[in-house]
């Protein structure tokens, strides 16, 4: 992106070296600049996604042999629904647009900060608090919550463990989800520098708008709906308890109200980062710009109103589900717009094959599987047959993981110069993305197929005839988290000894691109005024032209 | 959009962008709106199913204590609305005054509900309680639904009062002044909604018929 005006003074301290008036850790937790809050965020949510990983390896070491292997049953059951609260309420959701969203937005519009930079970190300390609540919950009397992430009642209101910590979790979850989405709508709204139109807007700063919306939109629908059941639980009160006259189903229905809509909370942000990335090392303009703009509003609207596709064989209407079918199938239309303009990107490019490409081309192939495996889900006949089956385990860790998670990774290596002043190592990068990318397909394919055959989700046991391919997954499983701690590990030996990052080592053409690595405090020394769009590679394309 | 750009709080100086701070507060008033609005949304699904039920349940609730409610609700945000034209004006102590009337308000629409309550649940109508197992469960779930209901829009009140009482006290400091009193306005956007919401919540549940 081309910049009139860039003066230049004496050196400014970077942001890590800034004077605060807090010392210490202070420096940090009291702190309003949104970069340290990225930072926060980042590590909070790093540490959370290794406990829900290890989780995940154990369920899946269980999985190893029919019966017992290493836990009991009730272990297992409380083992699947922390795992599932965790990624999805403290990694995925808050994910990319909390960490990488508030360290690179405001730098992306040209703004010194987010609009609200004390909200900013109340939304960490709740982010924090929530976390931890969940946490607790696990080692309170009563025993750690065993009803699947997605807390159905009634079961919810009968079991005896503890569900209001898990509620009361994700609801001040949701409170800082909101905040956040508040706070960058408000943002992109008012902050932008002289020159950022809409349409120069990074298709990152695009995806985040679209996702904020639907935090702010969706969230409350969550937020009450689990205080509901909380209330139940406390009081009797009954609102959804059947013996008390209440409807179960109408439960599902709230829930799904916002967790539908939060997958494209999850999701979004994970297509933004590809389109982010992709022209960089692909040294093109991105194709079709404003298509992937408007596809991202239009997967935030009508992925609102598809809901009750999760809850086909729970009882409803022809009509109904007709009705949600069709919709189903038509938010693929706006998703497969994003991955054919992806294509025509990288089409005559001059690809440079680096670390966050890698993760990028991961993240395309899975979603795609990803997305195809969930029309499948999405045609009712298919969906009476592999409804809670390991199909739909398979199905939305391709999505979830395969595409957001990837496209966290992609994420981290593409801005690790930027925020942290240095360069990591390649060569264990490359070996990192490479048992990732293994260890996850061998491990989520092989559900598609015990799915097809059969094996039911949340089964502690299983019959013999499902070993071969329940071992065959526990190994990739292996593969996939060495494979993360080969990456987290590279990179936190990179923070120490990796070389020196210039301020643009990958040829970037966005904002943040044209400020030093690590930023200052304020960012820009003096406002940028912008004059062209994002991702202008006309030099490298002539170039390619004349050969 | 230059000539807004310069309105980041980063830590040392301050920039003003009254206009944004207002879409932020709006931004999170439609976030309370929907939280009630999941509540309206099952009130809507019981009221179909249990039609009958639910008016003989609304029976038992006085008229007369909602109308009252309504009424000092009412009266209360004319009082707030009034105290921004005050501190438009630079009328100091007549912003005290209004603000202060808003909290009495609020305080009196607490009293009342406390009493509607307490009647309530000393004629053994609360959730859980022995007399209610035993009815029909439209009218359980016409009086899970109200105690819900308005418990939450209580604890908005709760909230109002408290957010009201720190604008008295930036009023008085001079925070809050007649050229910066975009933070009374958000303070005032909130007591309107705390009254919209009831505005929903009085027809729902007193005037069935
Ligand atoms: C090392 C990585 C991971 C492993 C080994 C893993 C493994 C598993 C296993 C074995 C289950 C339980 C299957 C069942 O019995 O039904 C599960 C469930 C689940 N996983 Fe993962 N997973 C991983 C990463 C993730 C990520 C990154 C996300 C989210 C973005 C995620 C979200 C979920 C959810 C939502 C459930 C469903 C929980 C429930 O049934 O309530 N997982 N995972």
């Amino acid at each position: 992106m081309a910049i009139a005006a860039a003066a230049h003074g004496a050196p400014e301290p970077d942001f890590y070296h800034a004077p605060s008036k807090h010392k210490g850790i202070f420096a940090w937790i009291l702190s309003t600049d949104h970069k340290r809050i990225g930072i926060l965020y980042l590590f909070s949510l790093l540490t959370f996604f290794l406990i829900a990983a290890t989780l995940g390896v154990l369920m899946r070491l269980e999985m190893l042999t029919p019966g017992k292997t290493i836990i009991e049953p009730q272990t297992y059951n409380t083992f699947f629904t922390l795992h599932g609260i965790m990624m999805i309420f403290l990694f995925i959701i808050p994910g990319l647009p909390a960490v990488f969203g508030n360290f690179m937005m405001p730098i992306m519009i040209g703004a010194k900060d987010v609009f609200f930079p004390r909200l900013n970190l109340l939304s960490w300390w709740l982010f924090l608090a929530g976390g931890l609540l969940a946490l607790v919950s696990v080692f309170l009397p009563g025993g750690a919550t065993d009803t699947g992430w997605t807390f159905y009642v009634p079961y919810s209101i009968r079991t005896s463990t503890n569900v209001i910590p898990a509620l009361m979790a994700a609801f001040i979850l949701g409170f800082s989800s909101i905040l956040t989405g508040l706070n960058f709508v408000t943002t992109i709204h008012r902050m932008r520098a002289p020159g950022m139109t809409w349409f120069r807007m990074p298709l990152f700063v695009w995806s985040l708008y679209a996702t904020a919306w639907v935090q702010i939109l969706a969230t409350p629908i969550i937020g009450i709906t689990l205080l509901l059941v909380a209330i139940e639980r406390w009081f009797g009160v009954g609102i959804f308890d059947p013996s008390l006259g209440g409807d179960p189903i109408l439960y599902q229905h709230l829930f799904w109200i916002y967790s539908h809509p939060a997958v494209y909370i999850m999701i979004l942000p994970g297509l933004g980062v590809v389109s982010e990335i992709l022209p960089v090392f692909a040294r093109r303009t991105i194709f079709g710009y404003k298509f992937i703009a408007y596809s991202s509003l239009a997967i935030a609207f009508v992925g609102s109103l598809v809901w009750a596709h999760h809850m086909f064989t729970v009882g409803m209407s022809n009509t109904g589900m007709f009705v949600f079918s069709f919709l189903t199938f038509l938010v693929s239309i706006p998703s497969a717009i994003k991955v054919f303009n992806w294509i025509a990107t990288l089409y005559k490019g001059s690809i440079a094959l680096e670390v966050p490409l890698l993760f990028i081309l991961s993240f395309i192939v899975q979603f795609c599987i990803g997305g195809f495996t969930g029309l499948m889900l999405g045609a009712l006949a298919v969906n009476i047959h592999v409804t809670d089956t390991y199909f739909v385990v398979g199905h939305f860790h391709y999505v979830m993981f395969g595409g957001t998670g990837f496209g966290l990774f992609a994420a981290l290596h593409y801005w690790f110069p930027k925020m942290t002043g240095k360069m990591f190592k390649k060569k264990p990068a490359v070996v990192s993305w490479f048992m990732v990318t293994i260890g996850f397909n061998v491990l989520y394919f092989t559900m598609f197929i015990l799915g097809y055959q059969g094996m039911p989700r949340r089964y502690y046991d299983y019959l013999p005839q499902f070993q071969t391919l329940h071992v065959i997954a526990t190994v990739g499983s292996w593969i996939l988290y060495s494979g993360i701690l080969v990456m987290f590990v590279n990179l936190l030996i990179s923070l120490r000894k990796g070389e020196k990052a210039g301020a643009n080592p990958w040829g970037g053409e966005t904002l943040e691109w044209t400020v030093p690595s690590p930023p200052p405090l304020e960012n820009f020394d003096v406002v940028p005024t912008v004059t062209t769009g994002p991702y202008d590679y006309s030099k490298y394309e002539a170039v390619q032209e004349a050969k | 959009m230059s000539s807004e750009v310069a309105t980041a709080t980063t830590q040392g100086h301050t920039h003003r962008d009254d206009a944004g701070t207002k879409l932020g507060m709006w931004l999170f008033l439609f976030t309370e709106l929907i939280l009630f609005g999941g509540l309206f949304i099952i009130y809507a699904v019981y009221r179909f199913s249990h039609g009958a039920e639910f008016e003989l349940a609304a029976n038992e609730l006085d008229r007369l204590v909602g109308t009252v409610n309504t009424i000092i609700l009412l009266t209360s945000s004319l009082t707030v609305a009034m105290s921004i034209t005050a501190i438009q004006e630079g009328k100091k102590n007549l912003t005290l005054l209004l603000v202060g009337m808003t909290v009495v308000l609020a305080f009196a629409f607490l009293l009342n509900k406390y009493f509607e309550w307490d009647h309530k649940i000393v004629a053994g109508i609360y959730p859980g309680s022995p007399d209610l197992i035993n009815k029909p469960q439209g009218v359980i779930l016409y009086f899970g639904l109200y105690y819900v209901m308005t418990g939450l829009h209580a604890l908005h009140v709760i909230i109002g009062m408290v957010v009201l009482v720190v604008m008295m006290f930036f009023v008085k400091n001079g925070t809050i002044h007649k050229g910066s009193f975009v933070r009374l306005e958000a303070g005032a956007l909130y007591w309107h909604l705390v009254d919209i919401i009831w505005i929903f919540l009085f027809p729902l549940f007193y005037l069935l018929h």
